[in-house]
């Protein structure tokens, strides 16, 4: 296909010079030089025509093809043969340039989503067998060597190994895995041999997801799209009827029988026909909302359309939900307080061992920050106190474990605190030895988060939150966050966010950032709802209309820069291939600009503005 | 219902916006062309589907021949 187009413009650029030099060695008359012009006007034009004379016939006047075989006929008629042919050959090496361009950067785009698996090596039987990863069914065991993708959503039961996640959340680090650990699909296993259970057919593994949502972005368009597409219907036509009036009318005025006078108003006619043609325009607009979308996934960011795209451009607004998403959401603890005589290893190795029969949540991250095995052989008996703690028998002493009420009811006295988050009140054999927070961690961007959104112009940070009034304000203070709605209901959550809708400028928008727990009415109310995709939930991937796959609330601020970015290629594009078009139009009115011209405000202006528009891909850092 | 199809050979940006305008025409039908993923989206009630997809692909055929609908397949 491209070697035909090729060798069209080649051999139809030959004929062509050897039409034009003919004269200079050899003494052809009008009529042998016109000939070897068509026949190099047919080969570079041929399908042009074709195209054209087809069209008619579906009723179709107005395309592109018809409108550049009518110029270079008429270019013909008035005795242009040079232009002719040169006009074709020119609009037929634009339009490869153009397919060519269009190609690659489809192509980029498409091996930025190169995360599709090409297979799985499934265990069945005795052997191994290396399947498609649509025949894996749930519960079957997949061995996944180093190097290899992983196909399928899964539970490692066997193997360690470092896990690339680049593909999916553009995070650079590597993850541990070990046998329990959850290993998502589209990821590359780097180095260990791992066993796991599949716990997702292929298509509802996170790999599927992913490419639905991507490869689903771009039909949901932007406001400017829509708009040139339109404008695009309505300008070609009026740019033909004003070609014909132009031919038509001024020599009428000027001088109906001077054959000259005709000649020039038809050649400045045939230069609007060439410069009507609306592809220019129209690819302007999708290519780079196309980029832009592009370049947001390489920073682990899913847009689920232009128009969000474009909306975050204008965002004054954004509300956070806090667990989850300024926050880690997970429990840990995060101070120790031993009272005197007491060291802090020591009680929290008390804490630990005491709540070491428990699965609450507590009793974890007690655990956890413990970080040594537990010893069951040092736990005697366990005895719940409801609502309030544990009494256990540790190393033969009594431990009591829990909140304050625990410590009132046994009667010890204790210090009490006035820390926020959790608290673990400890004594032992009666007395009391000390107590340990458990609470929630600000994530490590957060702040830097906040920071950057005030900075890129955002008019006030909101934060909504189910939390206690206390442990919400602190977090707000620390954040520099604007406002902050604490123990709020999710219905309230939804009549905060329609106060706060209310605050915004009508054509400003507000964003609702959340984990996608407990909050997709309001990520629905919102204009732009972004969640938390978190390598997991599927619930808030479905509901949101932007998905942070890192979880890290910073990259809102990435994303807007992008969309910024975007917004700004799309308006120079527009602005571009219209300005030209009209200066061009204005300039062959008055005979100034030429067919050559002419071509250049077509096709010369479209491969501007892709190449343009392939910046919006590459977004680096500030 | 909604349903995917590629559009091979799906060249220029504005034919798939005409391509879009017109397929709009069909009845109680949602089209979205997408040059640059050439894609193309239905969006029908589910007895009319089928009938909306042949419908779709007479337009195509009509307006820009050279174009190949696939369904998409996995």
């Amino acid at each position: 296909m491209l070697r035909k187009r090729m060798a069209r413009i080649i051999f139809g650029m030959l004929f062509g010079a050897f039409a034009m030099s003919l004269p200079t060695f050899s003494d052809v008359n009008q009529w042998g030089q016109l000939t070897i012009f068509l026949g190099a006007y047919v080969i570079a034009g041929g399908d042009v025509l074709l195209r054209a004379f087809r069209n008619i016939f579906r009723g179709q006047v107005l395309d592109e093809n018809f409108l550049m075989s009518i110029a270079t006929i008429g270019a013909f008629v008035v005795g242009e043969y040079l232009e002719g042919v040169a006009v074709m050959i020119f609009y037929q090496i634009g339009e490869l340039f153009q397919d060519y361009a269009v190609g690659k950067s489809r192509a980029s785009i498409s091996d930025l989503m190169d995360i599709r698996p090409d297979y799985a090596n499934v265990k069945r039987g005795d052997g191994i067998l290396k399947v498609d990863p649509y025949e894996v069914e749930l519960g079957e065991t997949i061995v996944i060597r180093p190097g290899e993708r992983v196909p399928l959503d899964g539970v490692v039961i066997d193997g360690h190994s470092m896990l690339d996640t680049s593909a999916l959340t553009g995070e650079s680090v590597p993850r541990d895995i070990e046998p329990g650990s959850e290993v998502l699909s589209g990821c590359i296993n780097t180095n260990g041999l791992l066993t796991v259970t599949v716990t997702k057919n292929f298509e509802e593994s996170t790999v599927s997801k992913i490419l639905d949502m991507v490869e689903n972005a771009s039909s949901k368009k932007a406001k400017a799209e829509n708009f040139i597409t339109k404008f695009a219907k309505y300008y070609t036509p009026i740019v033909v009827i004003s070609a014909v009036l132009l031919a038509v009318i001024p020599p009428m005025v000027l001088g109906i029988g001077d054959g000259a006078i005709w000649m020039d108003w038809v050649t400045r006619a045939l230069s609007f026909l060439v410069i009507s043609c609306p592809c220019a325009l129209v690819i302007s607009v999708p290519l780079g909302f196309f980029g832009g979308i592009g370049g947001a996934s390489r920073v682990g960011v899913l847009v689920k359309g232009s128009n969000y795209l474009e909306a975050m451009a204008k965002t004054e607004i954004v509300v956070f939900d806090k667990t989850g998403t300024l926050t880690k959401g997970t429990f840990s603890v995060t101070n120790i307080q031993p009272s005197e005589g007491m060291e802090p290893q020591a009680l929290l190795d008390l804490a630990a061992h005491a709540e070491s029969n428990s699965s609450h949540p507590i009793s974890l991250s007690l655990q956890k920050a413990y970080g040594k095995v537990i010893n069951p052989q040092r736990v005697g008996r366990v005895e719940e106190v409801a609502g309030h703690g544990v009494k256990a028998q540790v190393d033969g002493k009594t431990v009591l474990a829990g909140n304050a009420k625990l410590m009132e009811q046994a009667g010890i006295p204790y210090t009490k605190s006035n820390a926020t988050g959790t608290l673990v009140y400890v004594a032992v054999d009666g007395v009391y030895a000390g107590y340990l927070v458990i609470s929630d961690e600000i994530k490590p961007d957060s702040s830097q988060a906040v920071a950057d959104l005030k900075k890129s112009g955002i008019r006030k940070t909101v934060m909504l939150t189910g939390d206690n009034r206390h442990t919400a304000e602190l977090v707000a203070k620390q954040l520099r966050l604007d406002q902050v709605y604490a123990e709020l209901l999710p219905v309230d959550k939804v009549e905060r966010m329609e106060e706060l809708l209310k605050e915004k400028s009508p054509k400003g928008k507000l964003i609702f950032v959340g984990d996608g727990i407990n909050d997709a009415p309001v990520l629905a109310r919102a204009d732009i709802g972004v969640a938390m995709g978190g390598l997991g939930s599927d619930a808030a991937i479905e509901a949101a209309d932007i998905v942070i796959m890192t979880d890290e609330p910073s990259k809102l601020a990435t994303v807007m820069r992008i969309s910024k970015k975007t917004l700004a290629i799309v308006t120079q594009n527009i602005v571009f291939a219209m300005g030209i078009k009209i200066v061009t139009l204005v300039l062959g009115a008055f005979g100034i600009a030429n067919l050559w011209i002419a071509v250049f405000a077509d096709v010369g202006v479209a491969i501007l503005a892709i190449l343009n528009s392939i910046r919006a891909l590459r977004y680096k850092g500030e | 219902m909604k349903k995917t199809f590629i559009l091979e050979n799906l060249d220029c940006a504005n034919c798939a916006a005409k391509l879009e305008r017109s397929l709009n025409k069909m009845d109680g039908v949602e089209a979205v062309v997408t040059f640059m993923t050439k894609k193309m989206v239905l969006e029908a009630e589910e007895n009319r589907m089928e009938e909306a997809v042949s419908e779709a692909q007479r337009i195509i055929k009509k307006l820009e021949p050279q174009v190949v609908v696939k369904a998409r397949g996995r």
